[in-house]
């Protein structure tokens, strides 16, 4: 495994060096967000009131659930989400 | 013999260096003689020569690096006056001795035994010396990755490739890079469209470096974005555009077998460093150094698999039919890059035809297909001849010029056969060309190259970008210096 590498910037500079957000979403109305729950307790206690206030927002929402909360969520699960969703929000603690 | 107490003396050694070895003695004698005046450098093994007391440590090679040191041994003398040092090197007795002033030195040693290299001219280790004790030659901005991430991966979440693994360009890879040219890396070569970023020597070495370029392709690679910044190849309205279309690359002249290029079999095809990586660099400095992104600038309805890499060599192995650079104004022993707005492959098979006259009327009718075949005028396009069929005109007296006059006339269509709706099809050529006979190329749209495998009677079409010449893009050469 490498230490610390350092590589030369092949760029033209004209963006920062650290690694950029995606886009964020203009505007919650006609949009998908989805919902995942890690599988902590009260996290669907939780994610019921988040739901409430987007669908208020105009936003249509999916829920998701990780198997477990002490693993990375499945490549099924995020391939799924990216697929139906275009924002998500993860409960990330009890 | 009192020496003056201006003078001091250096002797840079190496333990596996035999006559380093040889010399023990006589090292012994020079520093008894002159003390402290003597600095014993050794660059491999700290304990030798174990007749000095305290041999210094240049196991960094930062001493031997900072004094050019090319041999071991090698004897400095300073004097206090400016530019009064003086070396020798190697074991040459009476030199030596009139060198030091010391008349016996070493008189039981053979005469002469010619030193090794020092350790400063193993391969590869002037640019890691460089890096670390040269002047500072990098400007690009450095990127430090944590301490788990993989180096390959990092490049692809930097957004540097093109989808294939870049190598990932490390100053030691780019300064290699650099070696392969003689430009200085601060050098300003031009403003990389569609952004138009300043751009230098360096940040092309280090897109080389990520291509998998070897230095000795470096200025293939410079030469072919200097032709790609002519104002007549029109890079910045190719990158934009919906077609098809983005650069290839055809190399001429002694270059083509000085750095392995391909122009056999499979000449455009994969397999040969060369040929894949020089025109991949050109992509990834588009991409990079230009930011000419894919959904961005470039807005390709589907693009074409050369957009990775699109490089060939020209087959040049008879001296009596032109290159394309000749046909541009160069001499066969110019090297020279050229570059055609293009795309994609279009086969001509004729393995049935034994003289030109029947062959140019299968080349002709598969480069009326360009674009569209109701289409005439709007693309250039090269005509790959294989080597076979340069035969075939060969036999038949035909030079190029004679091949294009033969197409140009077996082109030539009356509009009223290809106007918009002709046929019952609406697209075409308008109306107010019906009662014209025109041409399926501008003058000087139709290129013809050479290259390929000894067998097979199959020639193609490059075809061009749909807004070729003058108000588009032309074919650029560009002399490799």
């Amino acid at each position: 495994m490498n230490t610390q590498t350092t590589l030369l910037d092949p760029t033209a500079e004209l963006k920062p060096v650290e690694r950029q957000l995606l886009p964020r979403l203009a505007s919650l109305d006609g949009s998908t967000v989805g919902l995942l729950d890690i599988s902590k307790p009260r996290g669907k206690e939780f994610l019921d009131e988040i739901e409430k206030q987007l669908l208020e927002m105009g936003a249509q929402v999916k829920r998701y659930s990780k198997p477990t909360f002490t693993r990375v969520a499945p490549t099924e699960l995020t391939q799924k989400i990216s697929v139906e969703c275009d924002a998500v929000i993860e409960g990330l603690a009890d | 013999m009192e020496q003056p107490s201006n003078i001091n003396y250096a002797l840079i050694v190496k333990k596996d260096c035999p006559t380093c070895a040889l010399i023990e003695p006589v090292i012994g004698k020079l520093a008894k003689r002159f003390t402290k005046d003597l600095e014993v450098y050794v660059q491999d093994d700290p304990t030798f020569p174990q007749i000095v007391d305290a041999p210094i440590d240049d196991t960094s090679l930062e001493f031997s690096y900072r004094n050019q040191i090319e041999v071991v041994p090698t004897l400095i003398r300073l004097g206090d006056e400016a530019n009064s040092e003086s070396r020798i090197y190697g074991w040459d007795k009476k030199q030596w001795q009139e060198f030091t002033g010391i008349e016996d030195l070493g008189s039981e040693l053979i005469d002469f035994k010619p030193g090794c290299g020092s350790k400063t001219q193993d391969p590869g280790m002037d640019e890691i010396l460089a890096l670390r004790f040269g002047d500072k030659i990098l400007q690009a901005r450095e990127v430090e990755l944590a301490e788990a991430e993989d180096e390959m991966e990092a490049c692809f979440e930097r957004g540097w490739s093109d989808g294939l693994p870049v190598v990932p360009p490390t100053a030691l890879r780019v300064m290699r890079m650099l070696n392969g040219t003689n430009r200085e890396a601060d050098e300003l070569i031009g403003k990389i469209p569609p952004d138009y970023a300043p751009c230098t020597i360096e940040k092309l070495a280090i897109n080389a470096v990520m291509a998998g370029c070897k230095p000795e392709y470096f200025p293939t690679v410079i030469t072919s974005v200097e032709a790609a910044l002519q104002d007549k190849f029109c890079m910045h309205g190719l990158l934009c555009t919906t077609y098809f279309s983005s650069p290839v690359l055809i190399v001429n002249g002694p270059i083509v077998q000085q750095i392995g290029m391909n122009a056999g079999v499979n000449a455009l095809g994969q397999g040969n460093r060369a040929n894949a990586t020089i025109g991949r660099a050109l992509q990834l400095i588009i991409r990079n150094i230009g930011g000419g992104v894919p959904g961005g600038i470039d807005r390709a309805t589907m693009g074409n698999p050369g957009k990775y890499t699109y490089c060939f060599a020209e087959d040049e192995s008879d001296d009596s039919w032109n290159s394309l650079a000749m046909d541009n104004g160069y001499d066969r022993k110019d090297s020279v890059v050229s570059l055609f707005a293009g795309e994609g492959l279009q086969p001509i098979l004729d393995q049935q035809s034994r003289d030109a006259a029947s062959l140019s009327k299968s080349m002709a009718q598969s480069l009326r297909s360009v674009v569209n075949t109701k289409l005439f005028g709007l693309a250039d396009a090269i005509l790959v001849v294989c080597p076979e069929h340069r035969r075939v005109l060969m036999n038949s007296g035909w030079s190029k010029a004679d091949l294009r006059n033969a197409l140009y006339e077996e082109l030539k269509t009356p509009g009223s056969k290809i106007i918009r709706g002709a046929n019952g099809n609406a697209e075409g050529m308008p109306v107010k060309f019906e009662e014209k006979i025109l041409d399926k190329f501008r003058d000087g749209g139709l290129h013809i190259v050479t290259t390929g495998g000894k067998a097979g009677m199959f020639s193609a079409v490059i075809g061009g970008w749909v807004a070729s010449g003058e108000r588009g893009s032309q074919l650029v050469s560009q002399k490799i210096r």
